[in-house]
């Protein structure tokens, strides 16, 4: 019997706490994936977030540390700095790294820390219920902002890739989608060389995931799909905006 | 070794290095700048790891980091900072991370002033963050017992798996002693020192284990398994409050006629108004809780002589050690309190006062 399609080594046999039609399972996949390919499974450590993805702790099959919200890439500078002969990398969702987590993320992609950041961005909360994220779409209805959100009160969603692509020192930062089959293979790329980078030793790579949230957004996972398409990828449009690698500055 | 004469910063940075500490994390605040400066210097020399998080915030999650790595890291600021880190504290308890924080605490509350005080005994030895969870918290009162704390800290977070505060203020990070350091640990030694933490810490796989995992990790959203983890925690301070009481008697005698409780600075100024006071024929004694937490409640009791008519406690706040103290006394004899605070330090003459008064009652 051959074998054709198996749970990455690089995930345990846990299973995932999120909802159905959630692209979290996906995006977990393409980062084990990733670890797997580049044969760095023995070597690489991770840092869950708070939200959603807080148990990727255990999802993931090495060692694993839990941080407080938004600290992710701290901690992940602590454990690199301590571990230096090991790889890691955060997880975090758009509450975790652009709101309360700001100034962490800002300041290891300026150091150029060395680490890969895997960013999934929902524009909204999930975990605590749907509240406002800082990547909330403008008139977009949360639990937070019942009336739609407010530009002129609360001020527009954070590009990230973007703010980030200003400093000097990150290495490789792209947007990718999670949104169809073909965005899917193209995330799979994008991770891939942000967890090759990473075992090269080039630095800070970043990859943001465009992904969805039916159930705080009250749409199946089909319509959530489209609303993204329709509504967060024209904001957020996905593509590299810096690659070292291939001289993309 | 011959002494050296050195500013409490930097001799605890000294001996941290010494005691095999080659992480430390730290962000500027007066009055401990001496302490981030000499880090900044001395790390790169023993090939450790210096850097200036962005935030005391971050400080605190690398040290959770690098101390999820079993290695020997270390962070320091002053009051306000300290606030800051603590959600990074309750953290480190939560997922019995050792470590080594230092105060060098300043004038409070808010911004307060840069001058030594001792405001933040509440803080460090009751909470602070959020949750059920203690820190072994020691306070030096001279630059020699704040250098010696930096090991025997690390020495007693490693045993316990729990963060260790190291309580000063500016006055001994400011102040010149001479002081006298241990030979400092080889390589070899350090090395030997993080295998200790080998069954739980983050590492390499080196066998190529599938099963291969280790979680840093507070969070239980289970309540029972919650409730199985904090008692485990419980059961170890518990253990902590066994051993680790450690304190020092001045004068100590069956004549006391009063006894005094200090910590810290103020317990140098006490020490002098005792002598001065012995001179006139009268007998008081000091007892200074060395670890505040653990503290000695039993041994402040058993200090309180047939003769004491009443038990003083001095601090540089306005009075906070003082409830410990008088849990300790039980109602047996009245316990006063006398302090200064925003930055000023009480002087052995206006102590002297106070004891004569006292004597006189």
């Amino acid at each position: 019997m051959q074998v054709i399609a198996t749970r990455p080594e690089a995930l345990t046999d846990v299973p995932f706490t999120y909802c159905p039609g959630c692209l979290h399972g996906v995006a977990h996949r393409l980062v084990a994936e990733a670890i797997d390919e580049h044969g760095l499974i023995n070597q690489m450590m991770g840092v869950a977030p708070v939200g959603c993805s807080v148990f990727a702790y255990k999802f993931f099959n090495m060692d694993m540390a839990e941080a407080a919200h938004g600290r992710a890439p701290a901690v992940a500078t602590g454990m690199k700095r301590a571990r230096p002969e090991m790889h890691v990398f955060t997880y975090q969702g758009d509450g975790d790294l652009a709101a309360i987590g700001t100034a962490e993320i800002v300041h290891a992609a300026n150091r150029g820390e060395h680490m890969s950041v895997f960013f999934v961005n929902n524009a909204i909360y999930g975990m605590t219920g749907g509240q406002m994220a800082p990547t909330t779409l403008p008139e977009m209805k949360t639990t937070t902002s019942p009336y739609g959100r407010n530009t002129d009160d609360v001020g527009f969603p954070i590009r990230v890739c973007e703010l980030l692509n200003t400093l000097v020192a990150p290495y490789y930062i792209e947007r990718v989608s999670l949104l169809t089959p073909a965005d899917i293979l193209k995330a799979k790329k994008a991770v891939s060389k942000a967890i090759k980078y990473n075992k090269e030793g080039r630095g800070f790579t970043f990859v943001e995931l465009i992904s969805t949230c039916p159930t705080n957004w009250g749409l199946d996972p089909i319509k959530s799909r489209d609303w993204a398409k329709e509504n967060m990828l024209p904001f957020f449009k996905p593509g590299c905006l810096r690659d070292k690698g291939e001289g993309v500055e | 070794m011959a002494k050296i004469l050195m500013k409490g910063n930097e001799a605890v940075a000294e001996a941290a290095i010494r005691s095999g500490c080659r992480l430390y994390f730290a962000y500027p605040i007066t009055p401990q700048s001496e302490l981030i400066e000499y880090m900044a210097r001395m790390m790169p020399k023993v090939n450790g790891v210096f850097l200036q998080a962005e935030s005391e915030i971050s400080a605190i999650n690398m040290v959770y980091g690098a101390a999820g790595c079993g290695k020997r890291v270390m962070t320091s600021s002053s009051s306000p900072g300290i606030s800051l880190k603590m959600e990074g504290i309750s953290y480190l308890a939560g997922a019995q991370l050792p470590c080594v924080i230092i105060n060098v605490q300043r004038g409070g509350p808010g911004l307060g002033d840069i001058q030594p005080a001792q405001g933040d005994y509440f803080q460090a030895t009751k909470g602070g963050g959020h949750g059920d969870y203690r820190l072994i918290v020691m306070a030096p009162s001279s630059v020699q017992e704040f250098a010696d704390m930096a090991s025997e800290a690390f020495d007693l977070a490693d045993k316990y798996r729990n963060p260790v505060m190291i309580l000063a203020d500016g006055m001994l990070g400011q102040m010149m002693e001479p002081v006298e350091f241990k030979t400092p640990k080889t390589d070899a030694e350090i090395a030997d020192m993080w295998l200790q933490h080998k069954s739980w810490c983050i590492q390499p796989n080196e066998d190529g284990d599938k099963k291969h995992h280790h979680e840093i990790n507070s969070l239980e959203i289970d309540p029972l398994m919650l409730e199985i983890h904090v008692n485990k925690l419980y059961e170890k301070y518990a253990e902590i409050e066994k051993n680790e009481i450690k304190f020092e008697e001045f004068n100590i005698s069956d004549e006391n006629e009063i006894l005094c409780v200090a910590w810290g600075t103020a317990s140098r100024v006490v020490k002098s108004a005792i002598n001065e006071v012995k001179a006139q024929g009268h007998s008081v004694g000091l007892i200074r809780p060395i670890n505040v937490w653990p503290f000695p409640y039993e041994d402040v009791k058993k200090a309180i002589g047939p003769n004491v008519k009443k038990v003083y406690v001095f601090e540089l706040n306005t009075g906070q050690m003082l409830d410990d103290v008088k849990i300790a006394v039980a109602g047996k004899v009245p316990v006063d309190f006398w302090g200064k605070v925003g930055g000023v330090v009480f002087t052995p003459a206006e102590i002297k006062v106070k004891l004569e008064q006292a004597l006189k009652e």
